[in-house]
């Protein structure tokens, strides 16, 4: 299961390369989505600016956090100086779960649950994006594997006293009592955020390689150890 | 701190039946004595105390009542930090149920299991722990001896005086000089720690001194991060520093302090400055406790930390030989950990856990520019070895290397709290 899952994933992302990957979504749908759950906080299309949130004409293949003429919370930030890029699997995990790929964002959105919704509303913000086939050194735009944590993951009970020994690891730089000083505070998330964090680093969503290579020999277990002991500090 | 037999029962009652310890009714509680309070050792008082939430007696002995962290000691150097920033008392670790003793430790009789003292105090202990940092080997560079050089050609290497004294050095040399250092052959403390000295001077004499010429005399033929300092160096101090490897004389250097020339090769040259980093071993008290070996490094199990010359003595940082992690604060701090885990499960029954280890190395190359290097360890039964790695790249823009630098100031404040409360 564990080597076969990867490789199915791979033929998968191939196969939608194969199939000229211009479509990923239902773009006219996504539009309606957008009407009602984004346009609130940004615009899109001609003309766009930026309002509560920044404007998202170019988005895709644009890093993390890049326009100027706008104020980005100091995760965002973080992030885009990090190397986070906007790309369908980045994209599809941020809107998703903001919170799984960008801790301390300032979008206040709780998510969106459904795989065939988001594709649809980023079939339709790419349609104000460069595409490879106009720009063909422009980033892919329609490659994406699965990210989403399995909820038999986010189920597992940590044990704290394990997660208090793995802790002392992150402590040499994540200060127990909570103070952020150029690296960011981990105490007192909710246990799911810490999971799903942890695993979007594991899964090599979120780009930091000191957190990368951190969560990557972390089991699942071990994981849920951390994520219940850090919930239990204040 | 002694505790009657009464009142010893009473607070171990009290303490409830999570303490499942192999101890024996009515003698002291378990006694751990650490020597040396830099990254290996405080960090290991301090856990210990906090993790056994009284059930240890801890002792850490520290010569220096205000310790100075080597580790960010050449960012003062370059002018990115007060001499003051770097210096920690143990306040805080006293505070969290550690007594701290400031005194040299100078004897250790590991078959009555006691410490002795400049003081003439004497510490029995059921676990030691080793954490003295480095030693300088003797001979190392011909010419130059730490008793006799070291105010002419400091080595800065342990910091205090000695950087503060590099640092002057630097200042006030003459308009277009030169700048010596004898980097130090394998293994030693901080493999990045040379050449990010080299940044830090190069930084500062750029803008006081910008016609001076940096020479650096390197025994070994490759070195820490040598990629990303040689484009470093070569973006922002163009043509001022230049590597003499052994190809070209590097390993066979002597020096002459009292004339202030180095002679590379045969070759004598006048230089202004000169840091010499010497060949280095374990500190002075794992030499004499006998945990050292021919290396003159301290060998451990790679799942403990404990020497392989004693059960009830444990290794870390610089003075023990592990394997592939590498000499720095963050490893030591990473092995006092798994010490601690250690030695509770030992003494007081708590849970063992399999030992994991970390260390990433920040580096300053020149302002906002700053790069790393780290690793995940695991132990194996030779040694504890490397499973995966990363480096910052070449060509990396300017907000991450700046973000970088950020991170590693999180870091210090992050290790140092974790150190000294």
């Amino acid at each position: 299961m564990g080597g076969r899952f990867p490789s199915l994933l791979a033929l998968f992302a191939l196969a939608a390369v194969a199939a000229g990957a211009e479509e990923i979504g239902d773009a006219e749908r996504g539009e309606a989505l957008f009407k009602k759950q984004c346009s609130a906080c940004h615009q899109i299309g001609e003309g766009a600016k930026n309002r509560v949130g920044p404007r998202l004409n170019g988005l895709f293949g644009r890093r993390a956090g890049a326009l100027e003429d706008f104020t980005y919370s100091k995760s965002m930030a973080r992030m885009g100086a990090d190397g986070l890029t906007w790309t369908l699997e980045t994209l599809d995990a941020y809107v998703h779960n903001p919170k799984a790929l960008v801790s301390g964002t300032r979008m206040n959105y709780r998510g969106m649950a459904d795989p065939e919704a988001r594709l649809a509303l980023l079939a339709y913000i790419r349609e104000w994006s460069d595409k490879p086939r106009d720009i063909p050194e422009a980033e892919p735009t329609a490659i994406m594997t699965d990210h989403a944590v399995d909820p038999a993951i986010l189920a597992i009970q940590g044990d704290p006293d394990y997660g208090a020994y793995l802790s002392s690891e992150c402590t040499t730089c994540h200060q127990a009592d909570g103070s952020d000083q150029g690296i960011p505070s981990v105490t007192g998330w909710p246990e799911e955020d810490f999971v799903v964090a942890m695993h979007a680093y594991k899964d090599r969503l979120r780009p930091h390689p000191v957190m990368q290579m951190m969560a990557g020999r972390l089991s699942n277990d071990e994981i849920a150890a951390l994520a219940a002991y850090f919930a239990t500090l204040k | 701190m002694k505790l009657n037999r009464r009142l010893f029962i009473g607070t171990t009652l009290a303490a409830g039946a999570a303490l499942s310890a192999p101890m024996v009714w009515g003698q002291a509680k378990p006694r751990v004595v650490i020597i040396g309070g830099g990254a290996g050792g405080a960090t290991a008082a301090r856990y210990l105390a906090k993790d056994s939430a009284g059930a240890l007696d801890v002792t850490l002995v520290e010569a220096n009542p205000i310790y100075t962290t080597c580790f960010f000691s050449n960012l003062y150097i370059g002018g990115f930090r007060e001499f003051e920033s770097l210096q920690h008392g143990y306040d805080k670790v006293a505070a969290g149920g550690v007594t701290v003793i400031n005194d040299m430790a100078t004897g250790v009789d590991r078959a009555a299991r006691t410490v002795t003292l400049a003081g003439g105090q004497v510490l029995p202990y059921d676990r030691l722990i080793l954490s003295p940092g480095i030693d300088f080997k003797e001979g190392s560079v011909p010419g130059w001896s730490v008793d006799a050089h070291a105010e002419i050609m400091p080595h800065a290497y342990k910091a205090g005086p000695q950087t503060q004294l590099l640092k002057a050095m630097v200042e006030a040399m003459p308009e277009g000089g030169t700048f010596a250092m004898v980097a130090p052959p394998n293994p030693y403390r901080c493999p990045p720690g040379p050449y990010e000295r080299i940044s830090m001077v190069a930084h500062v004499l750029k803008q006081k001194n910008p016609t001076a010429k940096i020479l650096i005399l390197d025994p070994k033929d490759k070195y820490s991060k040598q990629a990303l300092f040689e484009e470093g160096w070569g973006l922002h101090y163009d043509g001022m520093v230049e590597w003499v490897g052994p190809e070209f004389g590097g390993a066979a250097v002597e020096v002459r302090p009292e004339t202030m020339e180095i002679v590379v090769d045969g070759e004598v040259q006048k230089v202004d400055c000169c840091n010499v980093i010497p060949g280095q071993i374990a500190g002075k008290i794992a030499q004499i406790a006998g945990v050292t070996d021919d290396s003159g490094w301290a060998p451990v199990h790679p799942d403990s930390m404990k020497s392989k010359a004693d059960e009830n003595v444990y290794v870390l940082g610089d003075s023990s030989a592990q394997g592939d992690m590498p000499k720095s604060g963050f490893a030591a701090n990473s092995q006092a950990k798994v010490a601690v885990m250690t030695i509770r499960a030992e003494l007081t029954g708590s849970k063992a856990f399999p030992a994991k280890y970390t260390n990433t190395c920040w580096s300053l190359i020149a302002p906002e520019d700053g790069v790393k290097v780290g690793a995940s360890y695991e132990p194996t039964p030779e040694k504890i070895a490397s499973v995966d790695s990363f480096i910052s790249a070449t060509g990396e823009d300017a907000a991450l290397r700046k973000a970088t630098y950020e991170e590693s100031l999180g870091w210090y404040a992050g290790i140092t709290a974790d150190m000294f409360g």
